[in-house]
């Protein structure tokens, strides 16, 4: 093989250095690094050479931990909450404004105002909402008569709190989606469902819903990754408490680094919580390809077919 | 079925006029055919009657009732989509019997149904394919299975038969025909294809601009043509145009052009006789056009080729006529002279006056 011929092909990599070093640099060394400290008992106080090599015993540590299990527990329990309620209310939400009214263009400007409020702010403003003397929750439900609710101190009513918050920051995320989805639809397929006689529920149940589903179940796994690694809303406001009922793993993880100084132990926890949302997130990778699949496998038969 | 009307029906998109009034009466149990050029306004109409667009002004009366405020689903109609509107995520079998779920139809009578439509249709090895599986025709197939498989009193077509392959479509032709005749239904029907619209309909409604130009039975539309646009869109190949004047001669009524001087027989030389000296313009189809070199010279055009089509038994040749292009058909079989100048005897039941200025036939 001559050299001009080998030049030729390895040029494409040469291009594509630069992107590959910073990709390793940026993206692999963090990473790296944490698995590494993963092994590690490391305090805060010592440079990373110095700390001692305990190899998985912060793992096992981890899976004896029930305040590490717990948490996990309230991270499951959050994202599923969150996320179950933002769907629903989100989708319909895009359901009910996906029409041409004047003034609605203003109003979806409106719905998507939550989300472009930073996460601290949202708390600090969701924590006077909830303040139990001054609040606007608690002050209403006593001009109406009813007894206050301890927003933030009662570990059930705390988790709501902190459920009601998201769901109010992150509804507007599957709203804004669904809606672009919607309004992607085939016009023709949901004209010919008012020529077959389908009522507006049944055009959303059998048309728009299906052909809306592909976008939906990415918008799902979006926003569940995200999920799990919720943070500082719920810092702000409950600050994990009362007990643990609202410590969801990143405020474990957190915790784990700043008070208890187990930097090993925190880097175990960011680990595991890396591992399952690796999982998620390689289920959404295989559901499009399984959806593509499909596809190219209707079309080979299609192709048989006719020939 | 139901006696559909339409009366002064205006459609516009914001300041846009598309249709300008159209006034329409179909009978019970009709075969309505729509063509025009495109851009006419013919899926407008159609979708109005739909109840898919709103009605600017005018009303649609069904059954004597005014509709143009009931939903579709309202109006009891079927309809063939002209991009077919199929249900991507449906299989043809559920596309084809989406609507017969709605209504709870038992699940027996839905198969057997779909089964029957699919066979005519020549769909049946095709039932589980999505509609991104099928080729164009077979997509068109299955849109045109979804309303056939419904029991409504209307049926409307926009252009459900375009992407069919000729032979396909003689055979759906057919199919509607026999269909039409069986069922006893109102079928409005949007074509661009002239054996399709002279086939099928009862009454034809030729459309321009947003305007009816012409309604009746195929057979008045094609013998008497309100003016030069329905007499040129109807009929294959198309009528011939020239240019003329009206002039009289010792009490005979001649036609006269550039290169042609034909005498009117004395049924249209009455009806021609008032406008003497008046611009016109003569049409005449090409099949009333016949090559006689023995004709009598203010009975027939004397032609030169410029370009001959074979196409098969007949050969239709494009050739000028004092200047004018005229186009005639002829026999494969017969010997002609290329070079020379032909003779073709005009058929006088044929001849079409039309005023050269606002092109109403006279
Ligand atoms: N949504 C719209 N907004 C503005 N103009 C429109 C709209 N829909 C159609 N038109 C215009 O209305 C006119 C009639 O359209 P229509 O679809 O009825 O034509 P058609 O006769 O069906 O033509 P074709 O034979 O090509 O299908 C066209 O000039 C088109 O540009
Ligand atoms: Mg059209």
């Amino acid at each position: 093989m001559n050299i001009a011929n080998k030049a030729n092909r390895l040029t494409p990599y040469v291009f594509m250095a630069p992107a590959a070093i910073i990709l390793a640099v940026a993206l692999l060394y963090p990473i790296g690094y944490m698995i590494y400290a993963s092994f590690l008992d490391w305090s805060p106080s010592q440079r990373i050479g110095e700390a001692d090599f305990v190899g998985l015993r912060n793992y096992v540590n981890l899976m004896h931990d029930a305040a590490f299990r717990e948490s996990f527990w309230v991270t499951v329990k959050f994202a599923a909450v969150v996320v179950t309620l933002e769907m629903f209310i989100g989708v319909g939400l895009a359901l009910l404004l996906d029409r041409n009214i004047k003034g609605m263009s203003f109003l979806r400007t409106i719905f998507i105002l939550p989300m472009m409020i930073a996460p601290i702010v949202v708390g600090l403003m969701w924590r006077y909402m909830y303040h139990p003397t001054v609040g606007i929750f608690n002050r209403t439900l006593k001009d109406w008569g009813f007894e206050g609710i301890p927003w933030l101190s009662d570990s059930t009513w705390a988790f709501v709190a902190v459920v009601m918050a998201d769901v109010w920051q992150w509804t507007p995320f599957i709203f804004i989606l669904s809606l672009a989805a919607m309004q992607s639809l085939p016009r023709s397929a949901l004209e010919a469902a008012e020529i077959d006689g389908a009522s507006d529920m049944q055009k959303v149940i059998h048309i728009k819903l299906p052909l809306m589903l592909p976008v939906l179940i990415v918008t799902l796994m979006l926003r569940l990754i995200d999920a799990f690694k919720v943070l500082e809303v719920i810092m702000v406001l409950t600050n994990g408490g009362p007990g643990l009922s609202t410590e969801i793993v990143a405020m474990r993880i957190f915790r784990t680094a700043q008070e208890f100084q187990e930097l090993g132990e925190a880097a175990a926890m960011s680990n595991t919580l890396l591992m399952v949302l690796m999982a998620l997130t390689i289920g959404m990778f295989a559901y499009n390809k399984m959806q593509e699949g499909r596809a190219a496998k209707m079309q080979a038969m299609a192709a048989k077919g006719t020939a | 079925m139901p006696k559909i009307v339409l009366e002064g029906l205006v459609k516009r998109y914001g300041s846009f006029e598309v249709l300008h009034g159209i006034d329409l009466e179909m009978e019970e149990d009709e075969f309505t055919v729509f063509v025009g050029p495109s851009g006419c306004g013919k899926s407008t109409t159609l979708r109005m009657i739909a109840g898919l667009e709103s009605v600017t002004e005018g009303e649609i009366y069904i059954d004597g009732k005014p509709v143009s405020q009931l939903e579709p689903k309202a109006r009891d109609l079927a309809m063939v989509f002209q991009d077919y509107a199929l249900y991507p995520h449906m299989n043809v079998a559920k596309n084809m019997s989406f609507a017969l779920r709605l209504q709870r139809m038992p699940k027996a009578e839905i198969d057997a149904k779909i089964s029957a439509v699919a066979e005519t249709l020549g769909l049946t090895d095709f039932l589980h394919r999505k509609p991104g599986e099928l080729s164009g025709g077979q997509r068109q197939r299955v849109a045109m299975g979804r309303a056939l498989t419904r029991d409504s009193s209307t049926f409307l077509f926009d252009e459900p038969l375009s992407n069919l392959d000729a032979k396909l479509r003689g055979q759906m032709r057919a199919e509607l025909a026999l269909m039409s005749q069986r069922v006893k239904k109102n079928m409005i029907y949007v074509t661009h294809d002239q054996i399709e619209a002279m086939t099928l309909a009862d009454r034809i409604v030729v459309m321009n601009g947003g305007y009816i130009q012409q309604q009746g039975s195929p057979e008045e539309l094609f013998k008497n043509p309100a003016n030069k646009f329905v007499a040129g869109f109807l009929g294959m190949p198309p009528m011939n145009f020239l240019d003329g004047e009206i002039t009289e001669k010792s009490g005979e009524i001649f036609v006269q052009g550039q290169g042609f001087s034909v005498k009117l027989s004395h049924q249209k030389a009455e009806a021609a006789r008032a406008h003497s000296g008046r611009s016109v313009t003569l049409g005449v189809r090409p099949s009333d056009l016949v090559y006689d070199p023995a004709a009598a010279e203010d009975q027939s055009l004397l032609v030169s080729i410029i370009v001959s089509e074979y196409i098969g038994a007949q050969t239709v040749l494009l050739c000028d006529c004092g200047g004018q292009k005229v186009e005639v058909e002829l026999k494969s079989t017969i010997p002609i002279d290329r070079n020379g100048q032909l003779r073709f005897a005009i058929n006088p039941e044929g001849v079409h006056l039309f005023d050269k200025k606002t092109e109403i036939a006279l």
